[in-house]
């Protein structure tokens, strides 16, 4: 049996989750390893959260936010960028491949968009393989 | 411990007919302080919503989860059917349709389903108890453009009795109705029927008009906005001026005039068109040799009522309002962008803004139909419609209402040139409003206008006529006409002013600049952000009924929010511990400033201000502050369910 990865995605509520949203009113199919907490924005997301996932068994991270401009709390994503950067170089140093997180800009029209990323973040996830520290 | 239900919907087979109900609900019965479970079709409906309120009583319940649709859909609807007997924030919705039966297989589904409302369980069982933040709300509206749709909004705001500040960028509102000749279907004068409404707005005692002047800082939130205008220097006192026109056949300079895309002359002071509101005039600092250093001073000579003041200065006003109605209009797409159509190289293609002015009995040429190259009258007009709209090199959207107005244009032109020959070279004929269809179908059978289903592949000069080749695409036949005139029914473009006024407002514009609404189809009105709402063409290309039945609609919004003497507010805002170090962290990310230092240093927050966004939250070195319902432990909680 192929492997199926485990992946938290942590979506923002005004685009991303509003894009999974319409990704599901548009009847748009995606694999169903990927799964949702909502928080109010991507700034929300504390790298800490990322790490808890990885330690209890994630193999994937995903982190969804408003496109630059668009947050709806004027600049939430741009420090949610920040810290993705940092807790990549983090993962890194800890010999976890960095391409495990993934932060992507879905805004709340962007249904498509939501399926198409979240696919092929899985496809990735699933080519690379459980977790290193797990294997 | 906690005392939690779980309520799985089958929303009939949306999501039944994929995920495994009865599945979900036992697992999750299983869960830790999770007392009662089950099933039912139709969560939503009214004995759904009974069960819910009879299992809270009877299991004495005081958390609950519902497996369901999107909490978009029905998280306000469960909380408030259940809100005398739990707290609201105890409710929490499972999202497992949109983001799982809808999207997934069957078996996929159903462990996803579990895991998801197993995540809100969690969720639950860490919310606090919230009761929602009173917040003042200052009852006086801001009104930016003064357009038909920013008249309309602010009358009707007055109307019920609170006071509106209509601030319009010109020297007179009115906006782009104003310029208009006759509107379609009804051929009512477009001045004739805007002038009254211009006059009401500003008499109203309730509206306090700001002409001449523009929006330059706004601050705070919902009921409480602190905006900053800047009243430009008109260099003329409106109360004093007479507007008897002394002035302006006294000035010396002669400038092509803003009204009539410049095909009129006009003085450095003058009067925008003659049923300007307010009725005074405005001198130009541009071409006025009056206000430089070396005065001319010849109107101030003139006038008799001593309503001239060169050294007039910009004036800042400061205003506290509760709402904010956004109505700054449209622009026509730049005619230069269309190389195709020739444009900028030939003064014989015009703009439909240009042809209103044209066809208008006040207008530059008094109503006559000309050729502007060599003033005489235009025997055979083509009108293009959809010039740089529903084309991908342009603008992809229709701008809804090109194919009237080009209708409109031709039955008037007919009616100015008796034997005159219109064409209209169009893609789709779009009529959808009362009464267009049968205004189409006039013009096209009695007027006998020349319709000609296909966009034109070529447009140049050749001696005095304009020459447009093309393809009647329903007779498969080229088409090669001699015009006079060629008219562009130019794509409808938000005003350019609206980018910085969505800055200023920080509220989101969609990819054409057009003001984003909160859902468009049940929020059509409103701003994401709370107190901030839009109306009329800034919002999307649309005629007069529609611009003004939305400036009534955002004006019912006002009225109803004003209707309040408090406002609530959601309570999900960062709470501050007493760990705080000083560090500063917090204070200088906050997006909205609702971090304040106290006498110690030490941060705590402003309650009305904060927005919970939780980035500080993530922020703090030292964990100090905390966002309720979304805590740190209870995401993390939610992290292991779903990986377990």
């Amino acid at each position: 049996m192929s492997f199926e990865p485990k992946i938290v995605a942590f979506l923002c509520n005004w685009c991303a989750y509003a894009g999974a949203d319409l990704a599901g009113v548009s009847r748009l199919k995606y694999p169903a390893n990927i799964i949702p907490i909502k928080v109010l924005c991507s700034g929300r997301i504390d790298p800490e959260f990322i790490l808890h996932a990885f330690r209890n068994g994630a193999d994937g991270v995903f982190v969804g936010g408003c496109h630059p401009g668009d947050c709806h709390y004027i600049k939430g994503n741009y420090y949610a960028r920040r810290r993705i950067l940092l807790t990549k170089k983090l993962l890194k140093e800890m010999g976890i491949n960095e391409r495990r997180l993934r932060l992507e800009w879905v805004s709340a029209t962007e249904g498509r968009k939501f399926a198409t990323v979240v696919s092929q973040f899985v496809e990735e996830i699933r080519q690379l393989g459980p977790l290193e520290a797990r294997k | 411990m906690a005392r939690i239900g779980v309520f799985v919907c089958h929303c009939g087979l949306n999501i039944a007919g994929v995920v495994d109900v009865k599945k979900v609900a036992e697992e999750l019965i299983k869960e830790k302080d999770v007392v009662y479970a089950t099933t039912y079709t139709y969560m939503c409906s009214d004995p759904g919503q009974n069960l819910i309120r009879e299992k809270i009583k009877e299991h004495k319940l005081d958390g609950v989860v519902i497996a369901a649709c999107s909490p978009s859909m029905h998280e306000e609807t469960f909380r408030n059917a259940t809100r005398d007997l739990i707290n609201p924030y105890k409710v929490e919705i499972a999202n497992i349709r949109e983001q799982c039966s809808w999207v997934h297989e069957s078996k996929d589904a159903t462990e996803k389903a579990i895991k998801i409302t197993k995540a809100l369980v969690e969720k639950v069982r860490g919310n606090d108890e919230l009761e929602p933040i009173k917040i003042d709300v200052e009852k006086k509206a801001l009104v930016i453009g003064g357009g038909i749709a920013g008249i309309q909004a602010s009358l009707d705001i007055a109307d019920a009795g609170y006071e509106v500040i209509l601030v319009e960028k010109e020297p007179s509102i009115g906006g782009r109705m104003a310029q208009l000749s006759e509107t379609f279907p009804t051929l009512d004068c477009s001045q004739c029927i805007l002038t009254p409404k211009m006059v009401l707005a500003a008499r109203h005692p309730n509206i306090k008009l700001l002409t001449y002047s523009e929006v330059t800082g706004i601050d705070g939130y919902v009921g409480n906005f602190k905006v900053t205008i800047k009243k430009k220097p008109r260099y003329i006192d409106v109360d004093k001026c007479t507007a008897c026109g002394d002035c302006e056949d006294a000035c010396i300079v002669v400038v092509p005039n803003e009204f009539d895309f410049g095909r009129k002359p006009r003085k450095a002071i003058y009067i925008p068109f003659p049923q300007a509101v307010p009725a005074a005039y405005v001198i130009d600092e541009q071409s006025c040799l009056g206000v430089a250093p070396l005065r001319c001073g010849e109107c101030a000579k003139v006038c008799e009522a001593n309503a001239i003041d060169y050294d007039m200065q910009p004036e800042y006003i400061e205003e506290k309002v509760g709402a904010i109605v956004v109505a700054t209009g449209y622009d026509l797409y730049d005619k230069n962008n269309l190389v195709e159509y020739g444009y900028g190289e030939d003064p014989d293609i015009i703009t439909s803004l240009e042809f209103e002015r044209m066809l208008s009995a006040g207008g530059p040429t008094q109503g006559k139909i000309i050729k502007p190259s060599n003033g005489k009258e235009a025997k055979k007009i083509v009108f293009i419609q959809c010039a740089g709209s529903r084309d991908k090199n342009h603008k992809p959207y229709c701008s809804s209402i090109c194919c009237m107005y080009t209708a409109k244009h031709a039955l008037l032109f007919k009616h100015h040139v008796e034997d005159g020959e219109a064409y209209v070279f169009y893609i789709d004929i779009r009529a959808t409003g009362k009464n267009y269809e049968e205004f189409i179908a006039r013009v096209m059978e009695e007027e006998r206008i020349n319709y000609i289903r296909g966009k034109p592949a070529k447009i140049y000069r050749q001696g005095d006529k304009i020459i447009v080749e093309g393809v009647d695409t329903l007779l498969g036949k080229s088409v090669k006409i001699e015009a006079d005139l060629v008219v562009l029914a130019l794509a409808v473009v938000p005003s350019q002013d609206a980018k910085k006024l969505a800055r200023l407002l920080k509220v989101a514009t969609d990819e054409h600049g057009f003001f984003k609404e909160a859902h468009p189809k049940l929020r059509p009105v409103e701003a994401v952000t709370r107190g901030i709402f839009f109306t009329g063409c800034c919002q999307s290309p649309k005629d007069i009924p529609s611009s003004v039945a939305q400036a009534s609609a955002a004006a019912s919004k006002v009225i109803a929010m004003f209707s309040h003497d408090k406002l609530e507010k959601e309570p999900i805002v960062a709470v501050f511990g007493d760990a705080c170090t000083g560090c500063r962290t917090c204070f200088y990310i906050c997006p909205f400033n609702a971090i304040q230092l106290d006498s110690k240093g030490k941060a705590y927050n402003i309650e009305a201000l904060c927005e919970g966004c939780g980035v500080c939250v993530a922020a703090c070195p030292v964990g100090n502050i905390r966002l309720p319902n979304f805590d740190d432990e209870q995401i993390k909680k939610m992290v292991e369910v779903i990986l377990e």
